[in-house]
């Protein structure tokens, strides 16, 4: 690889990066929050004020060069102003999930040794405060909405505005100081630290350099054509690396405007008011909203019932090729305009949609009818393939080439090889630097070459040079009898009915698979209400006979389509229970972005499993379940398990690897 | 009981100031019967003042003398320093006193935002005209007022809710949204009638902080009327306990909880 030691035109930092925008387009907007009902603007040029006051504070407080200053609360402009703030001061930024449990925040801020803590309101507050004990880097906490706070004890507390107004009253004695620190950032001084949620052990923090961010965020705002007057929506998690490419990395790079929500409950208005072109989202943020929709459509009128399913079929036919530019008949364009007049467009509007101009959607794998309902509505919503390690990108689809079952072709600068064991192997400027304090772990990872294993198992598609991922590598087993065992392939067909919210199946080294199932309580709730099925909470409904019945169906409907394919026919599941709670980062049970956590599930549930095996047909439990705020209670259920039907299964051959 | 001209510090080090409203020997007559007997009490600046009792004891009644709703036969009323003839509802409100009631009493088919905004009617004074056609004075006029309206939404935590007809929220937030539309009044004194009635555990603790944090953020005087004793002892710098419509109790929630004739009538005799 070459390594320079700047980037283009010597941008070879955010902080850089901030300059150039506040020369080039200072008067427009750089960040928008909805605050007291209105959009509140800030212009790059404004700021960049506020983020010099809040450096020049910092300095103030005693923040050293190399100093770890943890960052935690919801999207707002004021916590990634202490991002970049931070990095100006040549601190590193290490963004915190939000909604984590003190005892979690507890690892993360020691291992780091952060010092200094930039937090969003009280409760976060309460979390660092009960947690301080056990840090013994850590010195002055700074908030930003001072609501409850003012009994608290002060001395090392700060209100966000007085550090910059103390910022600002030293301005003259501390902006050399600031200037100095400023300039001697490069290419290869820290950018941010990011920690993964880790499905396996401890998390690990990444350290991504300058190189990395920047070099990314060039390459993949040219791969989409992204501009200076795009607009996004910043409503996932900070420490999440992908919010930090997106709202960080491209919008410092492009110079576009980034839009934070009034609260998490507002979110979908004012994606609705913003109405971004370059939007991102999880699969499951599709799959909700669809979901909405298909409840909406349950309750309307016949008319506009007849309306919308007469022109989506039509859009499921000839949308895609229209959104792709293939050829498609006079009267299909002319009946397709029609429906955008009447039902596409106003769904779009309604969705926030109307002037996406790309749509990413990554992390898991989405299904493929979520998937052609959005594009078939002339949203171009596309897939890629990352992760933390690779600064988010590894594949993405190029416009017109966009499936739902690939991930896409390596994306600029990025190389991918394929291990003999299926796993997939990728080399990029996006590469990280290391995992902090984990040498053995970065030595594991990333090989002297620079050649980073990802974890999952897959295989470039011949012909089309597209890239597609089977399951993680290490869940991917073999069955009792030796055939291929991949449970994420059989979850993610389950999880793809609206019904299904999550799905864990069981199966390695066993003679047939088994599964729980996780209803999800908007869709089936809204059944129930439709079918005047009373119900007291979510266990008595998960536990319902007609539930069952409809969650069989989709089973045995599952079974079908993956008995289709002869190298995983032996993943069928043979029997189910539906869970009496839902899978809960809380508990441990998935990650705090939403993945299973095999092991963990398998160890708390293990009667439940035993059950699935031993062939009785109900199992009696109690489990332990953690509260928002950190309590503990345990709850009893008797559940279930049904069988359902299989197909034969062929005997095959495992294909030759 | 306290001296009455001066302030005193609380537990929690919040500064009480002198008295805002001080009821002097009221009795209240419904024909025959007597609601309220002599009752004498005061509620001083910046406090959470709480009044406390079994079922007719005459709590409710307090509170509407409290509100000018009702006027008592015998007593004086003393607000802010100066006696008070008997007045219309919207002069109360004017003088500064807002409430909200045990039964929501909110428009059900506006919006939040209009609710919450129908509590900034007294500081609206350009004419009916003027508002129709929504220029000048009148529009400024809104702007401000939308401002107060807004900062107390966001603090109420109601965002999400801004534009929904009030009729279709489940209960325990439309309770938050007739807090809204009291404190969008700026009021010198909030009064609450049973703030916590039909709440669950959860929207309990939820209201208790937001009551906390109005007298904590803006120094707002609160009586409230309540049956939660946890609540109560909880929340409120002092206590008034009625009985029979007399007043059998007067101090701080510890001085209250040990009171005989409190634990006699109102948490029970204890048995031997």
């Amino acid at each position: 690889m070459a390594q320079t030691s700047s980037g283009a035109g010597g941008l070879s930092s955010i902080p850089a990066l901030l300059q150039r925008n506040v020369k080039e387009f200072g008067s427009s907007a750089a960040y928008r929050e909805k605050e007291f009902g209105i959009w509140q603007t800030w212009t790059w040029a404004e700021t960049e004020k506020e983020i010099e006051a809040l450096a020049l504070g910092l300095i103030n407080l005693g923040v050293n060069e190399g100093d770890f200053i943890a960052i935690i609360g919801r999207n707002r402009p004021y916590l990634y102003w202490s991002m970049v703030a931070a990095q100006m001061v040549g601190a590193v930024p290490v963004p915190l999930y939000q909604d984590a449990v003190a005892e979690e925040m507890a690892y993360v801020l020691g291992h780091c040794g952060a010092r200094f803590v930039i937090v969003q309101d009280q409760e976060q507050v309460d979390k660092v405060i009960e947690v301080q004990d056990q840090l013994r880097q850590f010195e002055h906490l700074i908030y930003i909405d001072p609501r409850g706070l003012r009994k608290y004890d002060h001395s090392h507390l700060h209100q966000f505005s007085h550090v910059q107004d103390q910022g600002r009253a030293a301005h003259d004695e501390l902006i050399t100081e600031l200037k100095a620190r400023r300039s001697k950032l490069d290419y290869d001084s820290t950018c941010v630290m990011l920690y993964t949620s880790g499905t396996t052990g401890k998390p690990k923090g990444v350290v991504l350099s300058n190189r990395n961010v920047i070099e990314t965020a060039r390459s993949s705002s040219e791969f989409d054509g992204l501009r200076q007057n795009d607009e996004i929506l910043a409503y996932l998690p900070m420490a999440w690396v992908g919010d930090f490419i997106f709202s960080i990395g491209q919008a410092y790079w492009c110079g576009f405007c980034v839009n934070c929500p009034e609260s998490a409950e507002t979110m979908m208005t004012d994606l609705r008011e913003i109405g971004p072109t370059y939007y991102f989202a999880p699969p499951r943020v599709f799959e909700t909203q669809l979901t909405n929709v298909m409840i909406r459509m349950e309750d309307a009128g016949k008319l506009k019932k007849r309306m919308f399913d007469h022109y989506m079929a039509h859009a499921r036919r000839v949308g895609p090729d229209i959104l792709d530019g293939k050829p498609v008949g006079f009267m299909d364009r002319l009946a397709y305009r029609v429906g955008d007049l009447l039902v596409y467009g106003p769904l779009k509007n309604t969705l926030g949609f109307s002037r996406v101009r790309v749509g990413y959607t990554a992390g898991e794998a989405i299904g493929p009818e979520i998937f052609d309902f959005y594009r078939s509505l002339g949203i171009n919503l596309k897939q890629l393939y990352g992760q933390t390690e690779a600064t988010v990108f590894i594949t993405a689809q190029p416009d017109g080439q966009v499936r739902s079952d690939t991930v896409g072709v390596p994306s600029p600068g990025v190389e991918l090889r394929i291990a003999e064991n299926g796993e997939v192997f990728y080399r990029s400027p996006g590469v990280f630097v290391e995992y902090y304090k984990n040498p053995e772990s970065t030595a594991d990872t990333k090989d002297p070459e620079g050649w980073v294993a990802t974890g999952d198992a897959g295989f470039i598609e011949e012909g089309t040079g597209h890239l597609r991922i089977i399951d993680r590598a290490k869940d991917v087993g073999k069955m009792a009898d030796g055939s291929l065992f991949a449970p994420k392939y059989v979850e993610n067909k389950l999880k793809f009915y609206p019904n299904i919210l999550e799905a864990v199946v069981f199966g390695n080294d066993r003679d047939q698979c088994t599964a729980f199932i996780n209803i999800d309580l908007s869709a089936v709730g809204n059944w129930a209400e439709r079918n005047n099925i009373a119900y007291a909470s979510y266990q008595e409904l998960a536990g319902h006979p007609q539930v069952m019945d409809t969650i069989q169906a989709h089973v045995e409907e599952v079974n079908r389509s993956v008995a289709e394919d002869p190298m995983l026919s032996g993943c069928q599941v043979h029997r189910f229970v539906v869970l009496h709670k839902e899978l809960d980062a809380d508990d441990g049970e998935l990650t705090r972005t939403r993945k299973v956590r095999r092991r963990i599930i398998e160890e708390k549930y293990a009667d439940i499993i035993a059950a699935l095996y031993d062939g009785s047909s109900r199992v009696s439990t109690e489990t332990e379940v953690t509260y928002e705020d950190g309590r503990k209670g345990s709850i009893k259920a008797t559940l279930e398990i049904r069988d359902a039907k299989v197909l034969p299964v062929v005997p095959q051959k495992v294909a030759a690897e | 009981m306290l001296d009455a001209s001066e302030g005193y510090t609380t537990a929690d080090g919040r500064k009480i100031g002198g008295p805002v409203m001080e009821m002097k020997n009221i009795t209240l007559r419904f024909g025959g019967v007597k609601a309220i007997t002599d009752i004498s009490f005061d509620i001083r600046e910046g406090e959470i003042r709480a009044i406390i009792g079994p079922n007719g004891a005459g709590k409710s009644s307090m509170l509407n003398v409290i509100s000018g709703f009702y006027v008592p036969q015998e007593g004086e009323v003393w607000f802010r320093g100066a006696k008070r003839a008997p007045m219309k509802p919207y002069e109360v409100a004017r003088q500064g006193i807002a409430r909200t009631f045990q039964n929501i009493a909110l428009f059900e088919g506006m919006s939040v935002l209009d609710n919450v905004m129908t509590g900034r009617l007294t500081h609206m004074t350009s004419g009916i005209f003027a508002q129709a056609i929504w220029k000048g004075k009148a529009e400024a006029e809104e702007t401000a007022n939308r401002e107060i309206a807004e900062k107390v939404i966001d603090f109420l935590e109601i965002q999400h809710i801004r534009k929904t007809p009030v009729a279709r929220l489940p209960y325990g937030l439309k309770k938050r949204v007739e807090l809204a539309r009291a404190l969008a009044a700026e009021p010198k004194l909030l009064l609450l009638d049973e703030p916590m009635a039909g709440m669950n555990v959860e929207e309990k603790e939820d209201m208790s902080r937001f009551i906390l944090d109005v007298n904590d953020e803006f120094g707002t005087t609160i009586a409230l009327i309540e049956h939660d004793m946890g609540v109560v002892m909880d929340l409120s710098d002092r206590v008034v306990v009625m009985d029979y419509g007399k007043k059998i109790g007067d101090g701080t929630p510890d001085e209250v909880r040990t009171n005989q004739d409190v634990i006699d009538a109102y948490l029970g005799v204890a048995h031997d």
